[in-house]
Formats: C-alpha cells, sequence, structure tokens
C-alpha cells in the first residue's frame, strides 16, 4: 500500500508547506499535537479521533481496512495494553478451535470403529425382538 | 466581522510580526493571513466563512478526506511561515472563535500560558525521529540458524522447531524494543525536550516492518547539526533499525505548556 506524499526520510525545510510530506505526519501533528484551547467554534475531541480513525481507513487499502478490521487500534498488541490481552485471548482461542476440532475428530473416529459394532448389536435386538413375537 | 464568518487562528507568537511575515500568505479559506494583538501576544488568524468552517460544517468537512489533506497543508503552511520570523505556538487545527475581541480575550486570559510555551520553544525546532525493525526478519534469521542441525520431519523436531520460531520473534521483539529505548535515550542527550508517541499504525506508514520508536524531539537551532550528526550515526550504531528522520516541524509536540517532558 503506497500513502500520499511517500514518506521521505530526508528532512525538507519548512515554510515550503510541506507538500512533499507524508500526510500522516502532518496529520499526526495538526490533529493530535499543537495547543489545544478551547474555540468558540466547538470541535468535539472525540469526533477528530474518530475522524482520525476513519481516515486511516481511508488511506489504508480497502483490503487492509478489512483484514485489520475497524477496531484494529485496539487489537494491535502495540498500540494498546488491551491488544496485548486480546492477542494472548487470541491464541486461547485458537487454542480452543484446535482443541475442538480435535475433539471431534477424536469422536469420528471412535464412532467409526464403534459402528460395526453398533450393526451386529441392532441386529441382535431385531432377532430378539423376533424371538419375543414368536413367542407371543 | 459579520455573523457568518469566524476567525481561524494558526499560531501565537509573542514578538510585533514584522507585516511582511505574513503578507501574501493565504489561509484555509484563501482568505489573507492578518494579525491580532494584544497582551503583547500576536495571534496569526484569518477570517474564515462559517458555511465551511462552521460547527457543524468542521463536524462534516472533517470527515473527508481531501477537503482535511488541504486544510491541514494550508495551515502547516502558514505555522511554518509564521515559525520562520519568530518563536511560534501551534495552535491544533479547527481553533475558531467568532470575532477578533474573543481572540484578544483568550490571548489575555492565556498570557501566561502562552509565554510558558513560548519560552520553551524559543531558538528550538522540532524534529521527528521513527525507527523501524523487520522482526519478523530478524526472527527468521535466529531461527534458520537455530534450526539447521536438528533433524527435521519428526514431531518433535517440528515442536522444537515451533518453540524456537516463537522464541525467537520474542527475542527480535525484545532486542529492537531494547535498542529503541537505547537510542530515544541517546537523542534526549542532543536535544533540550524530547518524547515517544504511539507508533503510527502500519497501515498509514504504508511500511510492513515494525515501527519500534515514534520519538519527536525540540532541538536548539545551536545543535541541529549536531541532533542530525548523532541520527547519522545512529543509523550505523543500531544494527537492525532503520531510522526516518523529519523536519523541521514548527513546535507542535512542545506547544503545551501542560505537555511536559515525561
Amino acid at each position: 500500500m503506497t500513502v500520499v506524499g511517500g514518506g521521505s526520510s530526508s528532512p525538507q525545510p519548512y515554510g515550503g508547506g510541506h507538500q512533499s510530506t507524508n500526510l500522516g505526519d502532518i496529520l499526526e501533528r495538526v490533529l493530535d499535537k499543537g495547543l489545544v484551547i478551547a474555540g468558540d467554534i466547538q470541535v468535539n475531541l472525540l469526533d477528530i479521533e474518530l475522524l482520525t480513525i476513519k481516515l486511516r481507513l481511508v488511506i489504508a487499502s480497502l483490503e487492509t481496512a478489512k483484514a485489520v478490521g475497524i477496531d484494529w487500534w485496539e487489537t494491535d498488541p502495540w498500540l494498546s495494553s488491551k491488544g496485548k490481552r486480546a492477542e494472548i485471548e487470541g491464541t486461547q482461542q485458537d487454542l480452543e478451535v484446535e482443541n475442538r476440532k480435535l475433539r471431534d475428530r477424536i469422536a469420528e473416529l471412535e464412532a467409526a470403529r464403534r459402528e460395526p459394532v453398533a450393526a451386529e448389536v441392532e441386529d441382535a435386538e431385531v432377532e430378539d425382538a423376533e424371538v419375543t413375537d414368536d413367542d407371543g | 466581522m459579520t455573523a457568518d464568518h469566524g476567525v481561524w487562528v494558526y499560531a501565537v507568537t509573542g514578538a510585533d510580526l514584522p507585516e511582511e511575515a505574513v503578507s501574501g500568505v493565504t489561509g484555509v479559506a484563501r482568505e489573507p493571513v492578518r494579525a491580532v494583538s494584544a497582551a503583547g501576544l500576536t495571534a496569526v488568524v484569518g477570517t474564515v466563512p462559517l458555511g465551511e468552517f462552521g460547527e457543524e460544517a468542521l463536524r462534516s468537512n472533517l470527515e473527508n478526506l481531501e477537503w482535511l489533506e488541504t486544510v491541514a497543508r494550508t495551515h502547516d503552511a502558514v505555522v511554518s511561515a509564521v515559525v520562520r520570523w519568530a518563536p511560534a505556538i501551534p495552535l491544533r487545527l479547527a481553533t475558531v472563535y467568532l470575532d477578533d475581541a474573543r481572540v484578544c480575550d483568550v490571548l489575555e486570559a492565556r498570557r501566561a500560558d502562552f509565554d510558558a510555551a513560548l519560552t520553551l520553544v524559543a531558538g528550538r525546532t522540532e524534529w521527528g525521529v521513527k525507527a523501524y525493525a523487520d522482526v519478523e526478519a530478524i526472527a527468521a534469521g535466529a531461527v534458520e540458524t537455530a534450526g539447521s542441525g536438528s533433524e527435521k520431519g519428526t514431531g518433535t523436531a517440528y515442536l522444537l522447531r515451533r518453540k524456537a520460531q516463537l522464541s525467537a520473534r520474542e527475542d527480535a521483539e525484545r532486542a529492537a524494543a531494547d535498542r529503541a529505548d537505547t537510542l530515544h535515550a541517546l537523542l534526549l542527550q542532543h536535544s533540550a525536550a524530547g518524547r515517544r508517541q504511539p507508533p503510527t499504525d502500519p497501515t498509514l506508514s504504508g511500511r510492513r516492518d515494525r515501527m519500534v520508536l515514534n520519538g519527536t524531539y525540540l532541538v536548539d537551532d545551536a545543535r541541529s547539526d549536531e541532533f542530525a550528526d548523532a541520527v547519522a550515526a545512529a543509523r550505523t550504531q543500531f544494527d537492525g533499525l532503520e531510522l526516518e528522520l523529519t523536519g523541521p516541524w514548527p513546535p507542535y509536540s512542545f506547544a503545551g505548556v501542560d505537555r511536559g517532558n515525561p
């Protein structure tokens, strides 16, 4: 995925409007930083946070956005402790899924082994029933 | 000022700004940028239509990436133009007042805060340093080396290999984090202040490797060469980290008095 601006590794003199500077670098500063004083026109900070999140998703290719999920910032262990927890839980979930699959497979195998026996038992019961019928 | 216009504030500076500093500079609404002075401070402002920059309009316009990009770049350009003339405190995007009188009120009321912030940033410039580490590659390299001797194909060998992969990854992450800590400490020695910020998400940075340091530093202008040299030296010193230097920036990250050095 390419980011608008391309992200140059060489410093640029300011004043040029940072036209070639990575948009992410600029937004990181003008949205998240800068002196915050209450204006007469109130723009909710939460709105701005929402916006940056949406923005990040817009900048990301659609596939990437889908792949990372709409709550990627919460699940990235490098971004939040909650994410770290989620990663551990994710690992546990994976293990649980794998466990369940293995248990199912064992049940299947056991069922397959038991099947011929079960069939014999059934036959026997039928015979028994016939016998009983005869008796009656 | 009419009721359908507001005043967008770009930056606050302590000096009487020379007229040529902002003459010819246009702002976010393509308006000519001007100065409003009170309490020994000067706010660099522009008159903007509330139809585009009012509360409701802002809310929806901020969601428009194209609009946001233009406005963000313009805001940054105006702030940068001011900073070239005098130390200035950049304001966060979208700080809008109803009229000049309200701007003067704020300059008077927050004078002490502005003065303190101006003292901090005077003669200093903000520089950004990001460090990336390709943790996967480092870990894969370690496993390759460790696993080459073990017999393959058996269950035990697989488990051992898997365990080696996991611990190699952990080791690589820890090593990269340690190096980032050391790098940050080193850069702090060459700057007046510095702070680490949350890493930019890979989807925004467009990079596959992990950002292990997203640092920003306030550097004395007299020491800017020294800082650049330190970054250059670190490129070779910190094996496995790729460094990116950005700037010079107006002191966005050091604009608030409450944002002390952590």
